[in-house]
């Protein structure tokens, strides 16, 4: 079966979504991911849907579980390069994806993910700030 | 037998146009100023010559026949060209109700039995008739084709996108804001997002007259389409009024940045890109 | 009103909505439509194909390219033998869903085009119909 890969880049996977998704294969891609998270221990997911010229309610479902499961296994997601037709639909159709953090293109979304993993670190080994959520 | 009024309109082609021309120009309503009376001439003359070679026995009585192609399309781009250019339906009206005129006279002048002119004017009026209300029905979709497109241009001109910084985009909003209209916001803003890898838009909203809860959930869908493709959205312009009548409609602004100013939602966009604007220092120059 | 142009496809799997998809998309740029709007009625497509499939066991779609002489634009009838809705005004509210999914495929769809209507029959089938305008 055609399977999306998923690319290792130190401790950061990064997909990037070439076709148009059918079901199935978004699930796989949703199975795929939370396992290689577990098995690399990545921090970060990057999700580049630039070439996507659709993304419907099944598909933003997707996409919002895998941010929400790698958030639980302690990796933050970016989902990058969104087409406007496709952010527009989105929002019409009622899914403005809340929970997902977004960036113009894959550099800016590593550069995201950096800033954010950097701040994590320095609030968990920091002496200074103890306050936490 | 070939219809007598057929014979007599191809006969007295010249006639025609020149009684056609004098019930033209005798209109006070005549538009030289939209068009010489040469360019009307042989306008003139091209549909008549057109109306009178392809006119026969089978198709007097249907100005929808395969003959009067020539005659329709030229009606057309007259009536389309008029609307352009600013002809009044009744100036319009009045070139092709001219020709029955002129049309009527000839008949008038050639047929000799009451009765036979009387059936014959019939038929050429029904026929002029029927090419009138084409006439009209295009010269209305002109107009509409005319306001259609000024109502685009509007559009396109009243939601300019302007980069500010680099990486700061402001839109500034004048008038209300609907949806037709939240639309080509939207296609515009991320349009130039896009272009310009501008990660902060400031969308000032001075210029629109009043937010009701519509026109906030116009706002609240372009802020989150910004923020889908990854940046972020600051309203600014927001007047007292409009922070009123947001709370009294219970309209939810909270997960939104505003800010009262343009002034202040770009100083806001410089902590955001980490930016720092500082004053010269000019001692050194005295 | 007049139809430019009808065909009818079947969808009774996942795979049959890509090309009923590109077909959609063929028909779109070739009426001139905006990518926005183009985007929006097959997302729309994407989301009624897969309510079929996932409630109906697939069905039928008709798609046409309609006219008004005015404005052109595109016309999907999804039609079903399926179990059929119940209660349309409950399942055409956001976030209701039988199938604990995210409940915003009819509501959304009808947001996303520019006429949209619903008939159901318990035990029949559902038909949904759907127009999107040129410029709508
Ligand atoms: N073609 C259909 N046949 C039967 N039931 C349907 C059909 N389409 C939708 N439904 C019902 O309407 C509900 C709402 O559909 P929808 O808005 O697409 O949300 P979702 O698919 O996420 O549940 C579904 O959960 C289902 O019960
Ligand atoms: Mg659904």
């Amino acid at each position: 079966m055609e399977k999306i890969p998923i690319l290792r880049m130190g401790r950061l996977l990064l997909v990037t979504i070439q076709v148009d998704l059918y079901d199935r294969l978004a699930e796989s891609l949703e199975a795929d991911l939370v396992q290689m998270i577990n098995k690399t221990g990545a921090r970060g997911v990057l999700i580049d849907i630039s070439a996507v010229s659709i993304i419907d309610s099944f598909m933003g479902r997707i996409i919002g579980n895998i941010a929400a499961m790698s958030k639980i296994l302690d990796a933050e997601t970016v989902v990058v390069g969104m087409q406007p037709a496709v952010a527009i639909t989105l929002v019409e159709l009622g899914l403005p994806l809340s929970g997902v953090f977004s960036a113009l293109n894959v550099e800016k979304g590593m550069e995201l993910l950096r800033s954010k993993l950097t701040n994590m670190e320095r609030n968990v080994d920091g002496s200074d700030d103890g306050s936490a959520e | 037998m070939k219809n007598e009024a057929i014979r007599i309109l191809q006969k007295k082609n010249k006639a025609i146009l020149e009684s056609w021309m004098k019930f033209q120009l005798l209109d006070e309503g005549l538009r030289e100023d939209l068009m010489s009376n040469d360019d009307l001439r042989s306008q003139s003359e091209e549909l008549l010559s057109a109306l009178t070679s392809n006119l026969n026995d089978n198709n007097i009585e249907d100005a929808k026949s395969m003959g009067f192609e020539q005659v329709n399309d030229i009606l057309a781009s007259v009536s389309i060209s008029r609307a352009k250019q600013g002809f009044s339906p009744r100036e319009t009206g009045n070139y092709i109700f001219s020709l029955k005129n002129a049309l009527l006279e000839i008949l008038q002048q050639e047929i000799k039995d009451p009765q036979e002119l009387y059936m014959q004017s019939i038929k050429i009026g029904k026929l002029i008739d029927s090419f009138s209300i084409d006439t009209f029905e295009t010269f209305l979709r002109g107009r509409e084709d005319v306001i259609l497109r000024q109502t685009d241009e509007i559009t396109e001109i009243s939601t300019p996108v302007i980069q500010v910084w680099d990486g700061i985009l402001a839109l500034p909003i004048i008038g209300t804001l609907d949806s037709a209209r939240t639309q080509v916001v939207m296609e515009n803003l991320l349009q130039k997002i896009v272009e310009t890898g501008s990660s902060i838009a400031i969308l000032d909203i001075s210029g629109v007259p009043a937010v009701d809860s519509l026109v906030a959930q116009h706002l609240i869908k372009t802020v989150s389409a910004t923020r889908l493709m990854g940046a972020e959205c600051i309203i600014s312009g927001i007047r007292p009024e409009i922070a009123q009548t947001v709370v009294h409609l219970g309209i939810d602004l909270s997960n939104i940045l505003t800010k009262s100013t343009l002034a202040s939602a770009l100083k806001t966009a410089f902590t955001m890109l980490q930016l720092q604007v500082t004053r010269k220092n000019v001692t050194n120059l005295n | 009103m007049v139809v430019l142009n009808k065909e009818l496809m079947t969808i009774v799997r996942e795979v049959d909505v890509i090309p009923f998809r590109n077909r959609l998309k063929e028909h779109a740029v070739k009426i001139g439509m905006g990518l926005v709007n183009q985007t929006k009625i097959i997302t729309a497509a994407s989301e009624l194909a897969r309510n079929m499939l996932k409630y109906a066991k697939g069905g039928k779609v008709t798609l046409e390219v309609i006219s008004t002489g005015r404005e052109n634009g595109i016309r999907l009838t999804f039609k079903d033998q399926g179990p059929g809705i119940a209660n349309i005004p409950m399942a055409m509210k956001d976030g209701y869903s039988t199938a604990k999914s995210l409940g915003l495929g009819l509501p959304g769809t009808k947001r996303l085009v520019s006429e949209f209507n619903i008939e159901s029959e318990v035990g029949k089938g559902t038909t949904v119909t759907v127009i999107k305008w040129k410029n709508g």
